[in-house]
């Protein structure tokens, strides 16, 4: 029927994380023709683009996107995803790799019909992850509404507890399994890819920067959370002291980035995220002021520069060039920003109500080791590809820091060059 | 297929304790269909009973009436069955809690004047689950009679022969199409390029070369060089491509629709169809007709735009404070690098040395912006091109000044190595004059970091101007289209060929063509290489989906296409016109001619047709307007007060998984709405409308995505195609003495499920203020 002959359309992928990049690698390769394997620690998929409330530059949500790829998952049978695991060996070389998966118990099997019977049952409650521990939720929860699966998860820390068995009790078709133990399983794939993302830098680090000091400090992915109509606070930016509306927020720029001591490189999104952020506050507060003390405000192309435009028409929007040298304690909950105005050589003292740490991205990598021996990294822990000998890829965040339209362009093409990898052998 | 019936209903997740599931079953009853009930329908027991009525008894036509479509979407698929989900769970029952809803009491049942809102409204909900499964088919693949697997890449630069290289390495057959006598590109001339790879330090021989050489060894590549697209006719799997030489003109020239201010008369109104035509020929004389395909043509499955960008070239008068014009040595970061290709850096007024050289990257006059059309790349290449002053000249100095220093993420590597040289002097800085010095220029800065003005005599001075994308002067696809030769939207991407999406980056509102590098946005050479395999893979990925019958993203998978009674079509051209990818053209005679594989399945088309002709398998003018048609309107002869009934109409993409959200979060709204999924706002047709207030519906609202610059519209023009026409329902409905009111349109995103109960319930009470509707009864 055609003229020509394509791509044999056999050979497996395997993808490590769930998240925009590895979704975007797991879907462009299945909807090819591929078999995909997704596997994803944590008990959903999405990864990190799940806990922001929009994307930057249009202020989109993105379980928008993410609704998308998971009905693109939901008719696709070529992809089948494993949460809740994580890959323990790979062995073998570029077209043949055994691997194994462990899977992690989710005390919860596929009886499970999202009904909320044994969250109400529970008594405990455990911090929420999802929201950086700022709030808690139930021993037995739903990792956040537009979680795919739509499935509960138990806590392991209530395992073994009253409380697992009120769950269970409570649970109408018998889906609490609280007896669930880990498992294993072998696959065997063409070609891998590491989408194993990123982590926001532990602020704590960062000495001078006053976080875990100050209950007023927080970090930009705090930040979000607090912003996302899902959060600890419903949607509210509050002060996390007495959960005041901040009159004053201020930006530290490159909390940790670009600094010999903690990340050297740029981070890529943190300007951005801070413009965005400015825009949250200034929505829910008209008279708030806010802040920004940057090294260079890193809004390249025309996208980002049209919308640091928007952001600089409000006059409430200050932006004061300057590493900032320490917060410090203001007073009467306050937080104060001590800087050097870089233009003017003048030091800068700048009492808030509220400090947002613009800490920037580590890779998962770092703190967690991959289990594949021939992997290369750069001294900061990205992976480096290489394309020639292909087999195994980093894609997204694991690979370099990137915004999440970078992140699925380069998702894109990893997932063909995953396929050239198959066409080799 | 002879469809067999079977409704099924779940009475589990609160569902049973809800509702009077009996009196449901009796609706079905009424239908004359088979129903059964289980308490955990998606348990294995509940899957056995289906299973087993569709193996035994044959049945393969289900309504399942249970939770909402989006969980559970495994389970309740079966292959060869029409599956139709009623959600009862998260739209009926947990969004209507019996608390806010009490049931009515033995008592209150006895007079025939109480009903139960919550209760119709499932019943409501099986009646127009049991009329959509009557009328939607099973859909089958549409496949092309004779399929090209071929991709053509137009573009022989760096971003070009690395996608092509991609291609090829996949297994498919490429041709590169280049409008100059050699490969390469832009990136070919130049002395060094910058890094592809960590540690991001050094700058590296352009890799442009090697790609040449590879390209030309490539047993599936096929190279034209100065060869150009004249037009790429039909859709993908079938394009016809009519190549010439650049310049040349052809018969097979792309025609252009005619510009708006010729498509009316001298008193502002639209031609007729006959003048019309007779303008199009004129103003495309001498080309043939996008619908006449060139005998000639070369086949294709796939197109890739890698056509790049050319330099920023600024207008004369453009900078004078930056000495632009004036002075012969102030020149564009791409003129330096033209000039280093062929030697050392000299001043162009003398030829003498110019060791002294100033770039600047940002144009000042109160801005803080990078030149028009610039990125991360542009910052990148003053660092590359101040390295080249340093190799020309050991005494040479490279001064760099700039608002901000946009190397971002790794790129940050190459700016700290160039820090090490004391050699390149960095600064933020404002430039407020270039001016004529003796033989050389006087460089003022204000703002700097060191706290002062600067003045510095320089031989040189280099503008950071950017790269304008190709399609900024020419549409360059030259697609035979009836909505024209180019992309849709670049406007409002700066005239990049560039994506709204960041979910989707390769989204170009054309199917089958897919554009890369420079074209898209100001890229480096490993930015480009990388869209360059992104667009490779959409443009396989293309291929293997319309082999299979299927469509593309963002409905992958979907087999249903637009189908078209033409008997009753008038050729009012508005299909064509509205398809926001361009996906149908039209003849001579206005009929339209629809390119299945160029169609997304958004259903734009049948919301837009007057005469309701175009349809889908399982999703028509028909499936809706049954829905629509089996609401139960209570009026005064059933109750002394009837209650409302409100029609929403509600996008699946967004709004729909926000309504389960409100179910999820046990967020009420008004009882007396029903709700139906449509598949973008833009295949709202305006009968639907019409039937559901003829009928004496109260009310109608659309609840679909923003649109606008940033809009969400996973079909681009969806929502906003829907709004233009509810305006134009409000005309037809005050015709009807029904007030415009009684229609709405309301923007949502998917997170605003917090939201939309209050936006439905202020509805509501709007229609409860108009009054019922006067035809209700009728």
């Amino acid at each position: 029927m055609s003229e020509a002959q394509g791509a044999p359309l056999s050979g497996s992928i395997m993808v490590v994380g769930g998240g925009i990049s590895g979704l975007t690698t797991a879907l462009e390769a299945a909807e090819v023709g591929y078999e995909v394997f997704i596997v994803e620690k944590n008990p959903y998929l999405g990864g990190r683009v799940a806990q922001l409330k929009q994307y930057f530059p249009k202020l989109c949500p993105p379980t928008c996107g993410l609704e998308i790829n998971f009905r693109r998952i939901k008719d696709n049978p070529r992809i089948k995803f494993f949460t809740l695991a994580d890959v323990e060996k790979v062995e073998g070389s570029p077209g043949n790799y055994n691997v194994s998966i462990k899977l992690n118990p989710r005390y919860v099997n596929e009886n499970c019909t999202c009904c909320g019977a044994c969250a109400d049952a529970c008594q405990s409650e455990i911090p929420n992850e999802f929201n950086f521990g700022m709030d808690k939720t139930k021993g037995a929860y739903l990792p956040h509404e537009m979680a795919f699966p739509a499935r509960y998860v138990i806590s392991p820390q209530i395992i073994g507890t009253e409380d697992a068995k009120r769950c269970k009790e409570a649970c109408p078709y018998d889906a609490v399994d609280l007896d669930m133990q880990p498992g294993t399983m072998d696959l065997n794939v063409g070609a891998i890819v590491w989408a194993t993302g990123w982590e926001p830098y532990d602020a704590a680090k960062i000495d001078n920067l006053g976080f875990g000091q100050y209950p007023n400090i927080i970090t930009n992915m705090m930040l979000e959370r607090q912003a996302a109509p899902n959060g600890p606070t419903g949607g509210k930016i509050v002060r996390p002291s007495d959960n005041k509306a901040p009159e004053s927020v201020a930006f530290v720029q490159c909390a940790g980035s670009r600094d010999e001591n903690h990340l050297p490189y740029c981070s890529y999104i943190c300007c951005m995220a801070s413009l965005k952020h400015a825009t949250y506050i200034r929505e829910q507060y008209p008279e708030a002021k806010v802040y920004i003390f940057y090294i260079d405000l890193r809004t390249p192309g025309y996208r980002y520069e049209k919308f640091y435009g928007k952001v600089k028409e409000d006059e409430n929007v200050e932006f004061i060039k300057g590493k900032v040298a320490a917060v410090e304690d203001g007073g009467n909950g306050r937080v104060t920003v001590v800087a050097e105005d870089a233009v003017s050589g003048e030091k800068v003292q700048q009492t808030v109500d509220m400090v947002v740490l613009a800490t920037g991205m580590q890779p998962t990598a770092v703190n967690a080791k991959l289990p594949a021996a021939d992997l290369k990294y750069t001294e900061e822990g990205f992976i480096i590809n290489d394309l020639e000998k292909g087999g195994m890829f980093a894609t997204g965040c694991a690979n370099k820091p990137a915004d999440v339209m970078m992140s699925n362009q380069n998702a894109t093409g990893i997932a063909l060059k995953a396929i050239q990898t198959m066409m080799k052998r | 297929m002879s469809k067999k019936y079977g409704v099924y209903i779940c009475k589990g997740c609160g569902i049973g304790d809800a509702l009077d599931i009996e009196a449901i079953c009796d609706v079905v009853e009424e239908e004359a269909l088979p129903c059964k009930t289980h308490d955990f329908l998606c348990g294995q027991e509940g899957v056995d009973l289906i299973k087993k009525d569709i193996e035994e008894n044959g049945t393969n036509s289900l309504v399942i009436a249970a939770c909402s479509r989006r969980v559970n979407y495994n389970t309740f698929k079966f292959d060869g069955c029409i599956v139709e989900r009623v959600n009862l769970r998260e739209g009926v029952v947990w969004s209507h809690p019996r608390e806010e809803f009490p049931k009515l009491t033995e008592e209150e049942k006895e007079d025939e004047n109480n009903f139960d809102r919550v209760q119709m409204m499932a019943e409501d909900y099986l009646r127009m689950g049991m009329a959509r499964v009557e009328k939607v088919k099973l859909p089958e693949p549409y496949l092309l009679e004779t399929m090209s697997k071929k991709i053509m890449v137009m573009g022989g630069g760096t971003t070009g022969m690395s996608a092509a290289l991609d291609a090829a390495n996949a297994g498919y057959d490429v041709t590169i199409v280049e409008k100059e006598a050699q490969l390469g590109g832009n990136a070919l001339k130049w002395r060094k390029q910058l890094p592809l790879q960590a540690p991001y330090e050094e700058l590296i021989p352009p890799v442009a070369a090697d790609k040449i050489k590879a390209v030309q060894d490539h047993p599936k590549i096929d190279i034209r060089t100065e060869t150009v697209v004249a037009r790429i006719a039909g859709q993908p799997g079938d394009f016809t491509v009519t190549l010439k030489k650049p310049g040349e003109k052809i018969e097979f020239d792309v025609p252009y629709p005619l510009p708006e201010e010729m498509r009316v008369d001298e008193n502002g109104k639209e031609l007729e169809h006959e003048a019309l035509m007779e303008k199009y020929r004129e103003y495309n004389e001498g080309r043939r007709d996008i619908l006449t395909l060139d005998p000639n043509g070369e086949k294709f499955g796939a197109v890739i735009l890698a056509a790049g960008w050319r330099p920023y070239q600024p207008k004369e008068d453009e900078f004078p404070h930056l000495g632009w014009g004036a002075s012969p040595d102030v020149i564009t970061n791409y003129q330096l690098e033209q000039m280093v290709a062929e030697g050392k850096i000299t001043r162009p007024s003398d030829g003498k040395d110019a060791k002294n050289v100033v770039f600047i990257q940002s144009p000042g006059n109160g801005t803080d912006s990078d030149f028009p059309y610039s990125g991360v790349v542009t910052g990148m290449v003053a660092l590359k091109q101040a390295q080249y002053v340093r190799e020309d000249y050991e005494d040479g100095k490279a001064y760099i000044f700039y608002q901000h220093m946009r190397t971002s993420g790794l790129a940050e590597n190459f700016y700290k190595a160039a820090q090490q040289d004391p050699g390149i002097f960095m600064t933020k800085g404002e430039i407020t004059s270039v001016e004529k010095n003796g033989s050389g220029l006087a460089v003022s800065a204000k703002d700097t970091l060191l706290g002062e003005n600067i003045g510095i005599n320089a031989d040189l001075v280099v503008l950071g101007t950017g790269m304008v994308p190709v399609t900024y002067d020419d549409p360059t696809v030259n697609l035979a289209y009836r909505q024209g030769p180019g992309f849709r939207d670049n406007e409002v991407f700066d005239w990049y060929a560039d994506s709204n999406f960041i979910c989707f980056p390769y989204e170009t509102q054309r199917t089958g063509i897919y554009a890369a590098g420079g074209v898209r946005r100001a890229l480096s050479v490993e930015e480009s290489m990388e869209d360059a395999s992104g667009a490779a893979l959409k443009a396989i990925q293309c291929l293997e989906s319309v082999n299979r019958g299927i469509s593309v993203h963002p409905r992958s998978g979907d087999m249903t296409i637009p189908e078209f009674f033409f008997q009753r079509c008038t050729q009012c051209k508005r299909c064509t016109d509205e398809c926001p990818f361009g996906a149908i053209d039209d003849d001579e005679k206005g009929t339209p001619k629809p390119n299945p594989t160029r169609c997304r399945r958004c259903g734009t088309c049948m919301g837009a047709c007057p005469e309701r002709i175009i349809s889908f398998a399982d999703y028509s003018i028909d499936s809706i307007g049954s829905q629509v048609k089996a609401v139960e309107v209570p009026s005064e002869d059933d109750y002394d007060e009837p209650p409302f009934r409100i029609l929403g109409l509600v996008c699946e993409n967004d709004a729909y998984p926000a309504m389960d959200i409100m179910g999820l979060h046990k967020k009420s709204f008004s009882a007396d709405v029903r709700i139906i999924p449509v598949r973008c706002l833009g295949s709202v047709n305006v009968i639907w409308i019409k039937d559901a207030l003829s009928q004496g519906m109260d009310g109608v609202f659309l609840l679909g995505c923003k649109h606008g610059d940033d809009y969400q519209c996973h079909f681009v023009k969806g929502s906003e195609l829907a709004q233009i026409r509810m305006k134009k329902i409000g005309d037809a409905l005050s015709s009807l003495a029904l007030e415009e009111e009684r229609v709405a349109q309301y923007e949502v995103a998917i997170d605003d499920y917090d939201n939309i109960p209050g936006i439905i319930n202020s509805f509501v009470e709007q229609i409860e203020e108009l009054g019922p509707n006067p035809f209700k009864g009728f």
